[in-house]
């Protein structure tokens, strides 16, 4: 119970907050890397899902990404990309491994919503004489809105824990309090750079789950499915 | 010659290092798939138990599933990190922390699967004078194998890729090569240890899809007969037209 006591104090000690290996400036790397990259591969993956789910095209493709996401590790991607000649532009090789793991949940959520919406829900919104646009706005996003939404979680919650493990190559961000605590056998330094990044972590989830129930156009609880389809869930990073 | 030269000039692709390191990768491929299946068995045996747990208490599956679905969201890195007291650098850090991870998506299915079974299958076992522990194993356990192999198949596959960030502490089976060859530069081992480990993953995923096939064959029937009929009647409407 020792180490819980070190953690501790080694939390508590505001010299390791400050400087440029401190506990804010590695949170604030963290923080940026997390929000950009989640922002691009919003901006590559939802496009591309909801005209994919809008015309029912690209299933397969949609749903065996998400399970190639699952079986290439992380962490090689990253020492990968990190000996490829990319590896010397700072921190593009990080940068190009959280969009790539990013994608996966991301595209597969917004294309499974886009297909579940009621197919006499759009059927009807057709014969009231919407054209493809109002048919996607008005009708089936709202609808895929809560599958979107998970998408969005999962994506930031992995993007949180490959940013940890970037440390590992010397990318920024928090795992590096862990990794420089691993070097320097330092037990409490270590945990406490963990706790951290579960924290971080958690509370990502967490405010993603509130803006998720605030946000849905139809402020109705949206039910988790019980069955974690396979194209759908998520996995640990 | 320039089989020996692919080692000095660090080139990705090399046959040389396939020859000179064949020990070292099977040495470090029997460790990923140790730590792979225990972490994967350990955690079918813990899932199963609160599965069982949850179905029968309404009060703890609510605990349950918020509990393991936290534990799914922490980084693994700082998961392996905070188990490092408990453990020291040992390999059950790694296994722990798998087992941890596997829990979410093995409890969910299992508990999926035995929702799934009809209660004409229940009632009728009951019937013919099934008590509770026959009706679990001959009858619920084995309608539920779908969604349970289902499960099992996302859960291995995670667990081999997660395996390898257990190099942090020298646990990571090609993980660790992975991470000695980062350190030096060695594109030929960084490559052949990633290759290694998504072929592991799929090789993993295709058995335990064959091993699914042998334990089900009434679901493969189902199919066989479905396409039979759809064939008759694609047939027979040919015939129509």
């Amino acid at each position: 119970m020792d180490v819980f006591q070190r953690t501790w104090t080694w939390l508590a000690t505001g010299s390791h907050w400050s400087g440029t290996d401190g506990v804010w400036h590695r949170l604030g790397e963290h923080l940026f890397l997390t929000v950009a990259c989640l922002a691009i591969s919003c901006a590559v993956a939802l496009p591309v899902a909801v005209v994919l789910g809008h015309v029912g095209r690209g299933g397969a493709l949609a749903v065996n990404i998400s399970n190639a996401g699952r079986a290439v590790p992380t962490f090689a991607v990253l020492v990968l990309l990190l000996l490829s000649p990319l590896g010397t532009h700072g921190s593009w090789p990080t940068i190009i491994a959280l969009v790539l793991f990013a994608i996966p949940p991301l595209l597969t959520n917004a294309y499974v919503g886009m297909r579940e919406v009621d197919r006499g829900v759009v059927e009807a919104a057709r014969g009231m004489g919407m054209t493809g646009r109002q048919l996607i706005a008005r009708v089936e996003l709202p609808l895929a809105f809560p599958m979107v939404v998970t998408g969005v979680r999962t994506a930031a919650v992995q993007v949180v824990a490959t940013t940890t493990l970037a440390a590992l190559p010397g990318g920024g961000g928090l795992g590096r309090i862990i990794t420089a605590g691993f070097r320097l056998t330092d037990t409490a330094q270590v945990v406490a750079g963990a706790v951290l990044v579960a924290a971080l972590a958690l509370l990502v989830e967490g405010v993603l789950v509130v803006l998720e129930r605030l946000l849905d156009p139809r402020r109705r609880r949206s039910r988790v499915p019980a069955v974690l389809p396979p194209s759908t869930a998520g996995s640990p990073a | 010659m320039a089989g020996a030269n692919c080692l000095v000039t660090n080139e990705w692709f090399c046959g040389e290092y396939l020859q000179t390191r064949g020990q070292e990768l099977t040495h470090a491929t029997l460790q990923h798939v140790g730590i792979t299946v225990a972490s994967v068995v350990i955690g079918l045996l813990v899932a199963f138990p609160l599965a069982l747990l949850a179905r029968r208490r309404r009060a703890v599956a609510g605990p349950v599933l918020g509990l393991t679905t936290v534990l799914y969201t922490v980084p693994s890195l700082a998961m392996f990190s905070l188990l490092v007291p408990v453990f020291g650098l040992s390999a059950s850090v790694v296994v722990t922390g798998l087992v941890l991870y596997s829990l979410t998506v093995l409890v969910r299915n299992i508990l999926a699967g035995l929702a799934s079974v009809p209660e004409e299958a229940r009632e009728a076992a009951r019937g013919m004078g099934y008590g509770p522990l026959r009706l679990l194993f001959q009858v619920e356990l084995p309608l539920a194998l779908p969604a349970l192999m289902a499960g099992l198949r996302i859960a291995t596959v995670s667990t081999v890729s997660l395996t390898t960030v257990g190099a942090i502490i020298g646990y990571g089976g090609l993980g660790n090569l992975i991470y000695e060859g980062m350190h030096s530069y060695f594109k030929a081992q960084v490559l052949t240890a990633s290759v290694l480990c998504v072929a592991l993953a799929i090789v993993a995923d295709l058995a335990l899809l064959l091993v699914q096939r042998l334990l089900t064959p009434w679901t493969r029937a189902g199919t066989r007969a479905r396409r039979a009929a759809r064939r008759t009647a694609a047939a027979a409407a040919e015939g129509a037209a």
